[in-house]
């Protein structure tokens, strides 16, 4: 019995003692520098971002085709937030009932009008032709002069923006043409490749175009980058082209999308815009951070004048509560959100709970002259019920909550429930132990320590 | 077994004087209404600051009037900052409110021009854009309809999860009494916030928001958590015997007075501390904390248990007539 106890008391010392380091590792870093320093995810609203939501107008797009539309709506505006170098962008299509929806996420991104500009365009697919050879090899010739260059020596060179120049020309064949671009594979080699086929006046100009540029390439463009580089074998009438590649079937799936959403324009519209600015991000950081840290200095003194020993072994149990859940955090990882901070303050509040019931129990068994340790377990004993119905009530309020989906409400509610749950953790296991630690000892002689 | 206080006695006072509060709270809510946020309505929010001086209210009102922004309200904040609400704008809209605010027309008397010629100059006030939200009608309506589905399954799931937790008590009173008396507890302590924020609304503008809500539905786990402490101690005494209901109820109430107490009071110290210190967006979350957390604490334990004794009163003159 003895032993379990003490391996109990060892298991919390290394448990408070990594999760302490986890949630502020600047200290043992200096011991051990390769001890892993995670950082917190942080949400919108603490470090500044713009979340938009956009409805997608799928009247004109058949049933069976609105989940291919709205992927490809996704990959798209995914690929132009790239463009815009966002760091970890979050694009998201959301799907309730009759609407679809389209999250789009920018985390610190200086300029949400440019970016919201951006998005805004329909998918735009066009074919572009090479350029002449001559041309083609200045370019080439210069990039090759400009390799290995920085930035400022770059500058110095004559006719350096040649090298930036793009190898293609824009041709008139824009995805305004396009009927519909399919999946299909090679009888003879099997490969998948993709089918294109345009509609009447399209498929002229696709003529064309083939005519002009037998043994050239004719890139396939979305939204100005290229996507495929097939090479025209010959003049192609009918308009029906395929696009031949070294693509495995997801990649060539992946393009016959882009081009059916590139080519069927699906208007989009911004319902709804919430943009923090960076300053004021790092202002609700900081405030709703010293809140916590006073919040919890608040409760643990109360605890210790309230319940002298026992308080000051809950204002402990708290401690490591407090560490152990920041762990949680960053190990899941949880995006810190303000409403996420609040709920996680909350808890620190709710989480001494526990522990007051069982104190107040241990005192009535104290009163009735029974040994220390006898009362502990009885108290223990005595408190859960209580502990388990009030702590389900309130994971049930949070579940449901959770389920509302409102990112503010979503935040509170999960760090809600992780706080719940570790809180029960830290009461019927951390707090126990410590003070079975006490049994025994004189000071279980001293009723006016325990409360 | 009881110690000297007899709370029980007294509950007609602690009925009376919830009822009145509660009253009060509907009449309250009936006449003013509450004062729904742009998350509810849908609309735009704009906060700006600006890096020198701030313009008063009527001088940006004028620099915006010839943009279509429905009915706007502006509200200084802070030093150097300004709160505007308009109706939701299309992010066009919102760049060409940004330019108006940020342009300061002056004019001069024109150099060499006639007398009462005047010159237009244009300077650029530097400002920062601190936060802007458009929500669209139809979000808002969503999140209405969300709102009121979340608060009406997480209600229902409670009582059953209560009824169900004491479905071993049948005597004197049956496992459903303690579910409906939990239900009627928590209608008092989310009417006289919202009664409260009724009132607020009127006099301080101070709308509910998403955050008020979420406050306010939290506040439901918790009141029931403190409905279920009382309940508990006195499923605990009735196993005892030769005890009358109504001593096992008192005693359940004294034993438990200090834990409701202490805990309410660590909550109003974590909730105070944001409250006072976490910012603006967090404020009135807590406000709708503290006042629910204080009713929710109040009713588990003049409210919830005495109306246990008040219903087995009835019962018994039931059975008796």
């Amino acid at each position: 019995m003895k032993n379990r106890l003490y391996l109990s008391f060892i298991f919390i010392l290394l448990l408070a003692f990594i999760a302490g380091n986890l949630a502020y590792p600047a200290y043992i870093k200096k011991i051990f520098p390769s001890f892993p320093d995670i950082p917190f995810k942080l949400g919108l609203d603490l470090q500044g971002g713009t979340h938009l939501v956009y409805e997608a107008d799928l009247s004109n797009i058949d049933k069976e085709n609105y989940s291919t539309a709205m992927e490809g709506l996704r990959d798209i505006i995914e690929r132009r937030i790239n463009m815009f170098g966002v760091s970890e962008p979050v694009v998201q299509t959301q799907d309730a009932g009759s609407t679809h929806r389209l999250v789009v996420e920018l985390a610190g991104v200086q300029d949400p009008a440019e970016a919201i500009k951006m998005i805004g365009q329909t998918p735009f697919l066009e074919f572009r032709t090479q350029k002449p050879e001559e041309e083609i090899q200045q370019i080439l010739d210069k990039r090759k002069e400009l390799e290995g260059k920085t930035e400022e020596e770059i500058k110095q060179v004559e006719n350096w923006q040649l090298a930036f120049e793009d190898l293609y020309n824009p041709t008139e064949l824009t995805g305004k043409y396009l009927d519909k671009a399919e999946i299909s594979f090679d009888p003879q080699t099997s490969n998948p490749l993709i089918l294109l086929q345009f509609d009447s006046e399209g498929s002229k100009i696709f003529e064309k175009i083939t005519e002009e540029n037998v043994g050239k390439i004719l890139a396939i463009y979305i939204d100005g980058a290229p996507i495929s580089t097939p090479v025209v074998n010959e003049k192609i009438a009918g308009g029906q082209a395929q696009i031949s590649g070294k693509f495995t079937v997801e990649e060539a799936k992946e393009l016959a999308r882009n081009l059916n959403a590139g080519a069927l324009p699906v208007p989009i519209t911004l319902i709804s815009q919430q943009s923090v600015g960076p300053t004021l991000g790092a202002v609700s950081l900081e405030e709703s951070l010293k809140a916590g840290a006073l919040g919890f200095l608040l409760v643990a003194i109360f605890m210790i004048i309230y319940y002298r020993l026992s308080g000051l072994v809950a204002a402990l149990a708290l401690g490591i509560y407090l560490a152990l859940n920041l762990s949680v955090f960053k190990l899941i990882p949880v995006t810190l959100t303000l409403a996420g901070i609040g709920g996680f303050v909350l808890s620190i509040g709710m989480a001494v709970d526990a522990n007051v019931l069982i104190f107040a129990r241990l005192k009535e068994e104290l009163k009735e002259d029974k040994s220390f340790s006898t009362s502990l377990e009885e108290a223990f004993r005595r408190s859960w019920s209580a502990i388990m119905d009030g702590n389900i009530t309130l994971i049930i309020v949070a579940l449901v909550l959770f389920e509302l989906g409102t990112s503010f409400i979503k935040g509170f509610a999960l760090t809600l429930i992780i706080g719940t749950i570790i809180s029960v953790f830290s009461a019927v296991f951390i707090t126990r132990n410590f003070l079975r630690l006490f049994s025994n000892t004189r000071l279980t002689n001293i009723k006016w320590l325990w409360g | 077994m009881v110690m000297g206080l007899n709370f029980v006695k007294y509950r007609k006072i602690y009925f009376v004087f919830s009822g009145i509060l509660i009253i009060g709270s509907i009449v309250v809510l009936v006449l003013l209404g509450l004062k729904p946020g742009i998350d509810f309505t849908g609309g735009s929010i704009l906060e700006i600051e600006y890096k020198s001086e701030r313009p008063s209210n009527e001088e940006i009102a004028e620099k915006l009037k010839d943009i279509d922004l429905g009915t706007i309200s502006i509200q200084p904040t802070g030093d150097k900052g300004v709160i505007i609400r308009m109706k939701d704008i299309s992010e066009q809209a919102h760049q060409e409110v940004l330019a108006a605010l940020s342009q300061e027309i002056t004019s001069v008397p024109k150099e060499g021009g006639e007398e009462g010629e005047v010159e237009m100059i244009i300077n650029i006030v530097p400002l920062e854009e601190k936060r802007f939200e458009a929500i669209g009608p139809v979000i808002g309506r969503e999140l209405r309809e969300k709102t009121i589905t979340a608060a009406l399954v997480s209600l229902v799931l409670m009582i059953i999860y209560i009824a169900f937790a004491f479905r071993k008590v049948k005597k004197p009173v049956s496992s459903w009494t303690y579910g409906i008396i939990t239900f009627v507890a928590l209608c008092h302590d989310i009417l006289i916030p919202l009664g409260i924020f009724a009132l607020l609304g009127k006099f301080y503008n101070i709308e509910i928001t998403i955050p008020v809500i979420t406050a306010l539905l939290t506040v439901l786990g918790s009141s029931i958590n403190n409905t279920v402490v009382v309940f508990d101690r006195i499923r605990e005494n009735l196993l005892k015997r030769g005890e009358s209901f109504e001593e096992i109820v008192n005693g359940g109430m004294v034993q438990t007075l200090s834990r409701q107490i202490n805990t309410s009071l660590a909550i109003l110290l974590a909730v105070g501390a944001i409250y006072f210190f976490g910012g603006i967006t967090l404020k009135y979350f807590a406000l709708a904390l503290i006042l629910g957390v204080l009713a929710g604490t109040y009713s588990s334990f003049f409210i919830a248990a005495p109306m246990l004794v008040t219903w087995y009163r009835f019962r018994q003159k039931g059975q008796n007539a």
